[in-house]
């Protein structure tokens, strides 16, 4: 169930193009970004819990590749990509 | 099943495309000596509508949504809503995409072979729908001189209201992603980009950009000139229409048929000529696609309604027959090491964990690894995990290949494999 936060509910997501597993993501927020066996970090999807919002906006703005987001909406969306 | 052939021969002859119910629609039935030009094209489809004022342009992407056409390169997306996405938007562009990287398919270079003018039909009809006034056409590099040859033919004709454009495709699986194939006409580089911005919004030099496979074109050629309700005269209600399918593997007559949708999957096959081995297994939608045991499949509708509950749907229209003496976990092992190949390195989930998947799948196949365990755990960290299809494809792959043959990894431990026969093609070393 999404967490109203008057955006709608807010989910990180990570641009694996930018993203280039330095991992300070994972150390800052480790109950929400865990590490892959390569050291890129795993999401879940699941909507912040709005106790870790301001934390999350952190992490966000301090990683260096400007890979990781926050999103607001629902979920992800179906996106026509292949033609 | 020769008495509904010559029947549906009979009528093509007498350019009976037209009529509901004939196939085939999209491919000249039987070769001719100027089966490609502008003069027997228009002979056998009549001339495609142009002029199109703002209501037709609303009343086609109309038609267009009733027909129900849907994307023809794998994915499958409802065209009409592409369509009315960048018909919003001013300054367009129209990218038909004949990339085709996928080396076990090829009906997509069958059509632009043979009906060049039916793609460039439909790429200036989708211009003219979307406000667009170029196609750039996107071809694979052996059937570049067809398209420039059939293009030259039109211009000479004053035929297009719209500039048409023709690229020679990049040479890499990968190529064929939307955004890639935008990147690759834009600067060279045949790989994907990060969504958002979407192609429909930001695309080719900024402006708002259709990409749509070139098969899908040649069926919008054929729904501006004869309609909706012709479209689905074959197919199923849920998934209207015909499509072209790319039969490989163990059959007499490998190729590209054209075949309605929900065709049962054995009677494809018989239309390939039927097995020339005992089968065990069917790879159904293609390098993205599924293994499934070839008897559950047999009688199942080639459609996605008819092979969800298999875990398969039709992808971009391949069926390969894996004959008994074949070894299924070496082919997708095989392929997974090509598809590991073609990542184009910008995710990292990708770049490392497509070839790490690929070797366990390595080991298993040579019977060195009995437990899917760790291969199991990279799958879960690959799927989804991209700015594009290519990983969950290729994941895709790899579980549909341990559902099917996952009885035969202790088999193989023991020293047993089915055999050495190979059936999927792989280009070996990576094309500059």
């Amino acid at each position: 169930m999404s967490v109203w936060t008057g955006r709608g509910a807010a989910r990180l997501r990570v641009d694996f193009i930018a993203c280039d597993g330095r991992g300070l993501c994972a150390e800052a927020l480790p109950e929400l970004i865990s590490l892959d066996d390569w050291g890129f970090p795993i999401v879940t999807g699941e909507p912040v819990p709005p106790r870790r919002l301001a934390d999350a906006r952190e992490t966000v703005r301090a990683c260096p590749m400007l890979a990781l987001r926050l999103e607001y909406g629902p979920g992800p969306a179906s996106r026509p990509q292949q033609a | 099943m020769t008495q509904s052939a010559s029947r549906s021969e009979r009528v093509a002859v007498a350019g009976g495309v037209r009529l509901p119910g004939t196939l085939p629609r999209l491919l000249p039935s039987g070769y001719t000596g100027d089966s490609a030009s502008l003069a027997s094209h228009l002979a056998r489809y009549g001339p495609p509508p142009s002029g199109f004022g703002r209501r037709d342009r609303e009343a086609l992407i109309a038609e267009v949504a009733r027909a129900g056409l849907t994307g023809r390169g794998g994915a499958g997306f409802p065209t009409a809503r592409k369509l009315a996405a960048v018909a919003a938007a001013p300054a367009a562009v129209v990218i038909a995409n004949g990339t085709e990287g996928e080396p076990a398919s090829a009906k997509d270079k069958v059509l632009m072979a043979r009906s060049p003018h039916l793609v460039l039909d439909g790429a200036v009809i989708a211009a003219e729908l979307t406000g667009a006034r170029e196609a750039v056409i996107v071809v694979h590099r052996w059937v570049r001189d067809i398209i420039d040859e059939a293009v030259a033919e039109r211009r000479q004709a004053r035929f297009d209201r719209v500039r048409i454009r023709v690229r020679t495709a990049a040479d890499r699986f990968v190529g064929g992603e939307a955004s890639a194939v935008v990147r690759w006409v834009e600067r060279g580089v045949p790989a994907p980009a990060a969504t958002p911005p979407r192609l429909s919004e930001r695309g080719l030099g900024g402006r708002p950009t259709l990409v749509q496979n070139v098969e899908t074109l040649a069926h919008l050629a054929l729904i501006a000139r004869y309609g909706a309700s012709w479209f689905r005269s074959v197919g199923t209600a849920e998934e209207p229409g015909s499509m072209l399918v790319t039969v490989l593997g163990a059959v007499r007559d490998p190729g590209v048929l054209e075949v309605a949708i929900g065709t049962p999957v054995g009677r494809v096959l018989k239309l390939a000529g039927g097995p020339s081995a005992p089968l065990q297994a069917l790879l159904l939608g293609g390098y993205f696609g599924d293994w499934v045991p070839a008897a559950e499949a047999m009688d199942r509708p080639f459609s996605l309604a008819g092979l969800t509950d298999l875990g398969a749907g039709t992808g971009a229209g391949l069926i390969a027959a894996l004959p008994t003496d074949a070894c299924g976990l070496g082919e997708t092992a095989r392929v997974a090491r090509y598809l590991a190949g073609e990542s184009a390195g910008q995710c990292g989930p990708c770049r490392f964990g497509l070839a790490a998947v690929a070797g366990e799948l390595e080991r298993i196949a040579a019977g060195r690894v009995t437990d899917a365990g760790l291969l199991d755990r990279w799958l879960g960290q690959v799927d989804g995990r991209g700015a594009c299809a290519h990983p969950s494809g290729a994941v895709r792959l790899v579980r549909s290949a341990l559902r099917t043959f996952g009885a035969e990894l202790n088999l193989h431990a023991a020293g047993w494999c089915c055999g050495t026969a190979r059936i999927l093609p792989v280009p070996s070393g990576r094309p500059e």
